[in-house]
């Protein structure tokens, strides 16, 4: 191999560089999430970083129930429009608000050490 | 030829549980002893005759080597897959094949397991995902509310569906001394319950308690010189399709479509024909997803095959007649317990809750959250 992938390092470094990159298979096509050595089930080693689109469908949501006055927050499970799913969170909405088929956009949450993928309402993005 | 299983060549001659709801003042590993004795006893044999050990040890990677020495043997097999709560299932399947290969004569699957009484620090050995950890999602609470945010999104299944399990597990622990948690409970109840990951409330889970079990197996000519009627290994099927629930192929349909199918071809049986279902039941949403999968309901119609107390004593399918980890014991794994259980059954040994007639019985052991599914399919002599 003449590439050394680091999956986890790499993406992280995509964002904190605030892009969201995701890894897709050079033949395939195939894009691929959480980052990998390999694409899952075809075993297939030429995988390639590309920038996604950040839209994706809201496909599965809960709230996560915190005692007051601790708030309460969403934890969602998003398909990106590149045909990948991830586990993220809706931050410009109040969780009860939150349904299954809404359209999102991703934002990339820089206020932590590392750097966190999250969603808002498409609406939010003016388009 | 990947569908094949020694059919009926494998019986379960022991079986027992110890220590229910609140075991303090010893060890995990304690409690799998005293369970594991008083399976040997419950089969007439020994600790001489045990020479393959099937355990996951809740807090000690490396338990199996831990309960062998414990017990002072030296097993030719020690397995600790760790499939999470439905590795006994597996165990019992992997020890089905040992045996009918000659491999070993006598197998001894034992767990136990006392995070109520010894609050442990650091429960379990399995880090949470990087790539879920940041949101902060209740694990493994909130990956089962995903899934039922999804049933109920595609079907209309309500939380009266879901409600409907938890009561109709209490009132099969009513029927059961042993089980942990007795009193009254009712669809508003659960309904009005704290909630901890929409659309579960803290009735939606199962309990976090103590208990310990063990089952013991030998080859069905050996079994039958045993002390209790044995009860036949028919069938059985395990599969693993992901580990995170963001992985999970599809959020409605688990592993148990394809293990259930495996098991029944295996054991000559069709859904119909059984008579005790011992679903895992680490919320309310998964024995509805198993009832669909293994086929007692067409995909998406689990909510309205449980409603009315369907699953409750006196319903059309007895499920959890033990109370099932929502109501009788969940220590962090269940899957041994559903062994046990519908061991119970088909001996007739249940007491209030048996259902007469017993001659078929399936275990289906879940791990993860939702990753793992194994199906056991077990009879009487009668169905050999």
């Amino acid at each position: 191999m003449s590439v050394t992938l680091r999956p986890a390092e790499e993406w992280q470094a995509h964002l904190m560089g605030g892009k969201l990159m995701l890894q897709r298979s050079r033949s395939t096509a195939q894009f691929v999430f959480y980052p990998r050595v390999l694409a899952p089930g075809t075993g297939l080693r030429d995988l390639e970083w590309v920038e996604a689109s950040g839209r994706g469908t809201i496909h599965a949501t809960t709230i996560v129930r915190r005692k007051p006055p601790e708030p309460s927050y969403s934890v969602v499970l998003v398909d990106l429009d590149e045909g990948v799913r991830l586990m993220s969170e809706v931050v410009d909405l109040p969780p009860c608000d939150i349904a299954i088929g809404m359209t999102v956009r991703a934002r990339i949450d820089q206020s932590g050490a590392a750097a966190r993928l999250v969603f808002v309402a498409e609406a939010d993005d003016g388009r | 030829m990947a569908d094949s299983f020694p059919r009926g060549r494998a019986a379960i001659t022991g079986a027992a549980t110890y220590g229910i709801g609140r075991c303090p003042g010893i060890s995990a590993v304690d409690m799998a002893a005293r369970a594991s004795m008083m399976a040997l006893d419950d089969a007439g044999l020994s600790l001489a005759d045990v020479d393959a050990v099937y355990t996951s040890a809740p807090y000690e990677s490396l338990g199996g080597m831990e309960l062998a020495e414990y017990l002072g043997i030296q097993p030719r097999v020690t397995d600790s897959n760790r499939t999470g709560g439905s590795a006994f299932e597996v165990y019992a399947q992997q020890a089905a094949l040992a045996l009918d290969a000659g491999l070993i004569d006598c197998a001894l699957i034992a767990y136990g397991s006392n995070p109520a009484s010894n609050p442990p620090g650091a429960i379990g050995m399995s880090r949470q995902s990087m790539w879920e950890a940041p949101y902060r999602p209740i694990a493994p609470a909130s990956s089962y509310a995903l899934a039922a945010s999804r049933h109920m999104h595609l079907y209309g299944t309500t939380r009266r569906d879901l409600a409907e399990v938890a009561v109709a597990a209490r009132r099969w622990a009513q029927l059961n001394p042993e089980a942990a948690v007795r009193d009254p409970l009712t669809i508003d109840d659960v309904l009005g319950a704290r909630m901890l990951s929409d659309p579960l409330s803290v009735r939606d889970a199962c309990l976090f308690n103590d208990g310990a079990a063990a089952v013991v197996m030998t080859r069905a000519d050996r079994a039958r010189d045993c002390a209790k009627p044995p009860v036949f290994v028919l069938g059985a099927a395990s599969v693993v399709t992901h580990r995170e629930i963001s992985s999970m192929p599809d959020l409605t349909v688990t592993g148990a479509a394809i293990t259930g199918p495996q098991a029944f071809k295996q054991a000559g049986v069709s859904v119909g024909d059984i008579d005790v279902a011992m679903l895992y039941d680490a919320f309310t949403i998964t024995p509805i997803l198993f009832l669909e999968d293994l086929g007692f309901c067409p995909k998406g119609e689990g909510g309205h095959f449980v409603a009315d107390g369907a699953i409750a004593p006196g319903g059309r399918l007895p499920v959890n007649t033990n109370g099932g980890g929502l109501s009788c014991v969940h220590p962090g794994m269940y899957g041994l317990f559903l062994l046990v259980e519908a061991t119970r059954q088909l001996r007739g040994e249940a007491g209030e809750r048996q259902i007469p007639g017993t001659e078929l019985a399936l275990a289906h052991g879940n791990g993860g959250v939702l990753s793992s599914q194994a199906t056991v399919v077990l009879g009487t002599a009668a169905t050999l």
